[in-house]
């Protein structure tokens, strides 16, 4: 008896494959492989923001039990860690880059620099022998924030870089945005900070170098959102080790959200070392260590104005924001506050000029790369926060003014003046979705009703939309790229039919053995059980790029498609000399082959056998086999989009703060596991409230992390996100072949300014225009508390 | 974490002869401030002596018009306890919202209270009971036992045995938790027993103190508007990332008047 045909493919929820494991304690991290002969590493790390090595002395850690081996810069001398993005400033000129030596060279920039590598038998021998390297530190003068940095006579980083400035860009048309602001009725002005977050993954950071004598072979196995990238970065650029000798496997990652995209020195290190002892060498991060090691996130201070006409028509924009990078560049630091901030710019509306310059700049802190949304939750945020305020400021209700400068569905495609061009996107539809699941309009009833009990209720609105799939390659290269932006896909038949899918994105949480599956699923019209998702190993898999900007998806699933086309292809032609038909009359539709027209069909396993065993089979047309491989280079991003309300309430008292309902209607374009999506976008407006409200780096003047643990660094948990409401309304993506857009950072970049636009709202009374994130109970008490203090003056 | 000897005694005097012996080693009872100071190498003791052996150390009884709660008794068993609930309420109350549930399950009062984090839950109960600290080898009126940050009357190689909270006509505990610890940024804990009142404020200051102005004014009225108007002074208070002495004895003042309200 045949079990019932459970619908599998585009649009259905199937439980996620990978649970099992991940739910059953049996997945396999990297922490979890151990090599025969391993031996673990420390890494001895700056305590001094700024300092001059004057020397290091290893001798009596070298002597102690079990250490096998101790490195210094002064024996580790390789090339730079890469950054991937070169940018240019205003005059042409190419930013400054300086060197990122794995190991300390001489000096220290950060607390948390690798200043010494030592190797034991055992992890806690590792660690005793660190503690009893003396390091003869001359302790520099430390710039830890960008005003300091930028101060006459701040203390200076790199010779290479005057000023402790790695470059000073500018995107847009100045003269023309002046012309705009010489027009406008209004004017408004804005100054903000995005805070700087620490990515805090649940699975730190681990390394396992190996090596193999009699094949001049390197294995890495890393902690990696994208093991081929880090190949070419590591092995071209600092080791010199080439493709075919070099392999990366990135086995099951514990969660990324950017900060496991880039090339570490720990990566390196472990690398180098193992060739060196002929031994593999294992490097686990402690939370301490991810704290002061993991590349941050965000970290912008911008000063923006917004041109108006007297209907409230936005007729420019100029923002000038300055961009922390660290003390070195990171992997893409150099493109997030540029190409992937400032290109967002427009948002969802028709503003005609755009004039944004960014100068990024060094400090003695960790570097800051990619997290969660990367540049286009800052750009969103200084919008979203920007018209709420001219909307005060104008006096025009913000709904209607955004309702007014939206860009109108029949718009598309729609050419933005800051570079992108939008595929597609129904921005009134998913605000009149949002508006109704949150009943906007029953909202001053419920802020009646808790002010009656002494508190304050507020409600906030973002309209946004965000780029995800960074693309084209030539169009990326142009802008300083330094890596092509396709992605690759092998689909591997097997003899009785099931199938092996080899990715070259990276599944770190996302669910991309379930939804990838799902895609080969809908077209074979096999089982999901019948098909596997591979990544992960540079070995396995033949190429990619890996996940990062909500393109695992869009890009990789398109190159699945690409090449189930050109199996499909070939099956057909398999199955038109088995039923003696034209190609051109075989029909496939999920599972079965026909003769159209007629009742002649033939059955997925059977084409692929006869793939297999070619008794019969036109072998002088048709190569034996059904195994293809597609890389695919998208003409365009894609352009999620939609509406994000956030309703709070605040104790007054106490300055206590309440997400009381959160409402997302999110155009994530086509949906293939709504159950996963609706996964993601949660956990997105999880991290975008922990943005808003909880979470954020602080430094002291000297360059010392003073949230350097959980103890002191806010991680949103449950009871801090309230009640989420996620919906999605597809509008399709109109140039790759799924239709799908992404949604892995929807929820972090709409929600920050829906949090504090409802923040602002329910301090109304209070005189108050902004409240920097994130809006802590102390921060919202003291500006409640100079309020009342003002009203009664 | 550094090597360690590990003891595993069954008696309070065997405990206190390894104790005594060694000034390097260190008690551990649930190990939910010890355990993580040793992962981090902040803690290098010679041994640890792992009270979780000892029968004697554990249990609640009522005994007359005290709760006599043994100091191996966890927060879990503290927050569920029949006796405790019926007879101090605050207290149970207080001790269910203690960490989460994981430190609730391992975390002990005698080590809490031994421990006298500034930014604990049990020295204010304490405090504000007038409780007794049993120990090895006498008791210990709760005025003289909270000196200072981390700091208690308790001698080297001497252990906390009970504490004995006299059963108060009325009591009650309010906090705001620190948003990144959960741990207390200000909390006060008012009782009044036998006609005394008394109000300890902890999380706020470096230790724990008793608030004699908020004392005076529920002794003269036993409401939350008597102690509303005091005003804490921010000279002593705390100041962090997380919140400035002057939000701090803020709080102070809206915990008290909370802690008043729950108490009724």
């Amino acid at each position: 008896m045949n079990a019932p045909v459970v619908f599998e493919g585009i649009g259905a929820s199937p439980k996620r494959k990978e649970d099992l494991r991940f739910l059953s304690g049996r997945g396999n991290y990297t922490d979890d492989i151990n090599r025969p002969d391993q031996t673990y590493a420390v890494m001895l790390r700056s305590p001094h923001a700024h300092a001059a090595i004057r020397g290091i002395d290893t001798a009596a850690a070298a002597a102690m039990p079990g250490v096998v081996a101790i490195y210094t810069g002064a024996e580790m001398v390789v090339g730079s860690l890469p950054c991937g993005w070169l940018i240019h400033n205003k005059d042409g000129s190419p930013m400054n880059e300086p060197g990122h030596p794995p190991l300390a060279q001489g000096k220290v920039r950060h607390v948390g620099d690798i200043v010494a590598v030592v190797i034991a038998e055992t992890r806690p021998q590792a660690r005793d022998a660190a503690e009893a390297i003396a390091v003869d530190y001359e302790v520099l003068g430390a710039a830890t924030s960008m005003a300091a940095a930028l101060a006459p006579g701040a203390p200076l980083l790199h010779e290479g870089a005057p000023g402790n400035v790695c470059y000073d860009w500018h995107i847009g048309d100045l003269a023309v945005n002046q012309a705009a602001f010489a027009q406008a009725k209004h004017v408004v002005h804005f100054e903000l900070v995005n805070n700087r977050l620490i990515p805090n993954a649940m699975e730190p950071r681990a390394a396992i170098g190996d090596y193999d004598r009699t094949t001049d072979q390197h294995t890495l196995y890393t902690t990696s959102q994208n093991p081929h990238v880090i190949r070419l970065l590591m092995g071209a650029f600092v080791l010199q080790i080439p493709e075919h000798k070099l392999r990366v496997v990135a086995p099951d990652v514990g969660g990324g959200f950017g900060s496991k995209i880039f090339h570490y020195a720990e990566e390196a290190i472990v690398t180098w070392a193992a060739a060196r002892i002929n031994r593999p060498i294992k490097w686990t991060a402690d939370r301490t260590e991810s704290f002061m090691s993991d590349a941050h996130g965000r970290d912008h201070v911008t000063k923006a104005k917004l041109a108006l006409a007297a209907d409230g028509k936005f007729l420019g924009l100029h923002v000038s924001t300055t961009a922390n990078m660290g003390a070195y560049l990171s992997t893409f630091a150099t493109s997030v506050p540029t190409y992937l901030s400032a290109t967002l710019l427009a948002g969802v509306y028709t503003t005609p000029t755009i004039y944004a310059e960014v100068k990024a700049v060094f400090t003695n802190t960790v570097p800051v790369d990619a997290y969660r949304g990367a540049g286009r939750p800052e750009a969103t945020f200084l919008l979203e926060r920007l018209v709420d305020i001219a909307a005060k400021q104008t006096g025009i209700d913000k709904l209607e003014l955004r309702r007014r400068n939206f860009i109108p569905a029949d718009a598309f495609p729609y050419q933005t003046p800051v570079a992108l061009q939008y595929d597609s996107g129904d921005y009134q539809s998913t605000l009149a979705q949002a508006l109704k699941t949150a009943d906007w309009d029953g909202f001053e009833a419920r802020r009646k009703a808790a002010a009656a009990q002494g508190k304050l209720r507020g409600i906030g609105i973002s309209t946004y939309i965000e780029a995800c799939g960074i693309a084209p390659s030539a169009v990326a290269g142009a802008l300083g790229a330094r890596a092509g932006l396709y992605e690759v896909g092998a689909i591997r038949v097997h003899p009785t039919g099931s199938v092996s899918v080899l990715t070259g994105t990276h599944s770190h949480g996302q669910g991309h053995e379930t939804t990838l599956a799902q895609l080969v699923t809908d077209r074979f019209g096999i089982p999901l059980s019948q098909v596997d998702i591979v990544h992960g190993d540079t070995d396995r898999v033949p190429f990619g790029m890996g996940t990062y900007g909500s393109r695992s998806l869009a890009v990789g699933g398109s190159a699945m498609v690409k090449a189930m086309d050109k199996i499909v292809l070939k099956a057909r032609r398999i199955a038109a000399h088995l039923m003696e038909a034209s190609v051109d009359d075989v029909e496939f539709d999920r599972g079965t082959f026909r003769v159209a027209g007629t009742d002649k069909t033939k059955a997925w396993g059977e084409i692929a056998l006869t793939a297999y065993v070619p008794h019969n089979y036109p072998i002088e047309e048709i190569e034996p086999g059904l195994d293809e491989t597609a890389f695919y280079d998208p003409k365009n991003f894609t352009y999620p989009g939609g509406c994000h309300i956030c309703e709070v309430e605040i104790d007054p008292d106490t300055g206590a703060i309440e997400v009381i309902n959160f409402t997302a209607v999110d155009d994530v374009g086509r949906v293939i596991n709504p159950m996963i999506v609706e996964g993601q976008v949660q956990g997105g407006i999880a991290q975008g409230i922990g943005q808003a409200l909880l979470e954020t780096c602080s430094y002291d003047a000297d360059g010392q992390l003073l949230s350097g643990s959980f103890m002191d660094y806010t991680m949103p948990r449950a009871d801090d996100v309230g009640t989420l409401s996620v919906a999605t309304h597809e509008t399709l993506c109109t140039h790759n072949p799924l239709g799908v857009k992404g949604c892995g950072e929807v929820g972090a970049i709409g929600s920050p300014p829906a949090v504090i636009n409802a923040v602002v709202d329910a301090l109304r009374d209070y005189g108050v225009t902004h409240v920097e994130m994130p809006a802590t109970p102390a921060k919202l008490w003291h500006i409640i508390n100079s309020g009342r203090q003002l009203a009664a003056e | 974490m550094y090597d360690f000897a590990y003891h595993k005694p069954t008696t309070v005097a065997d405990a206190v002869k390894i104790l005594s012996a060694d000034s390097d080693a260190r008690p551990i009872s649930g190990g939910q401030t010890l355990l993580p100071a040793l992962k981090h190498r902040l803690n290098k003791p010679t041994s640890v002596v792992d009270l979780s052996g000892i029968a004697e150390l554990r249990g609640i009884k009522r005994d007359g018009n005290k709760v006599v709660i043994g100091a191996m008794t966890r927060h879990a068993d503290v927050a569920s306890s029949a006796e405790v609930k019926a007879a101090i309420p605050a207290l149970a109350q207080l001790a269910s919202t203690i960490g989460d549930n994981q430190v609730r399950n391992r975390g002990t009062i005698g080590g809490s209270v031994s421990n006298n984090d500034p930014a604990a839950d049990y020295p204010s109960a304490v405090l504000a009971l007038n409780a007794t600290i049993v120990t090895s080898k006498r008791r210990i009126a709760a005025d003289d036992f909270f000196q200072g940050m981390f700091t208690t009357a308790l001698d080297a190689g001497e252990l906390l045995v009970a504490v004995e909270f006299p059963i108060p006509e009325k009591a009650g505990y309010a906090k705001m938790k620190n948003p990144a610890s959960r741990y207390v940024m200000a909390g006060a804990f008012v009782a009044k027993t036998g006609g005394q009142v008394r109000v300890a404020i902890n999380g706020a200051a470096p230790c724990v103190f008793r608030q004699a102005e908020m004392e005076a004014a529920l002794t003269a009225s036993w409401s939350p508007a008597a102690v509303a108007g005091v005003v804490q002074p921010a000279d002593d208070m705390n100041s962090d990332i997380h919140g400035s002495a002057e939000y701090r004895a803020h709080l102070v003042t809206v915990m008290a008047k909370r802690a008043v309200a729950a108490a009724g």
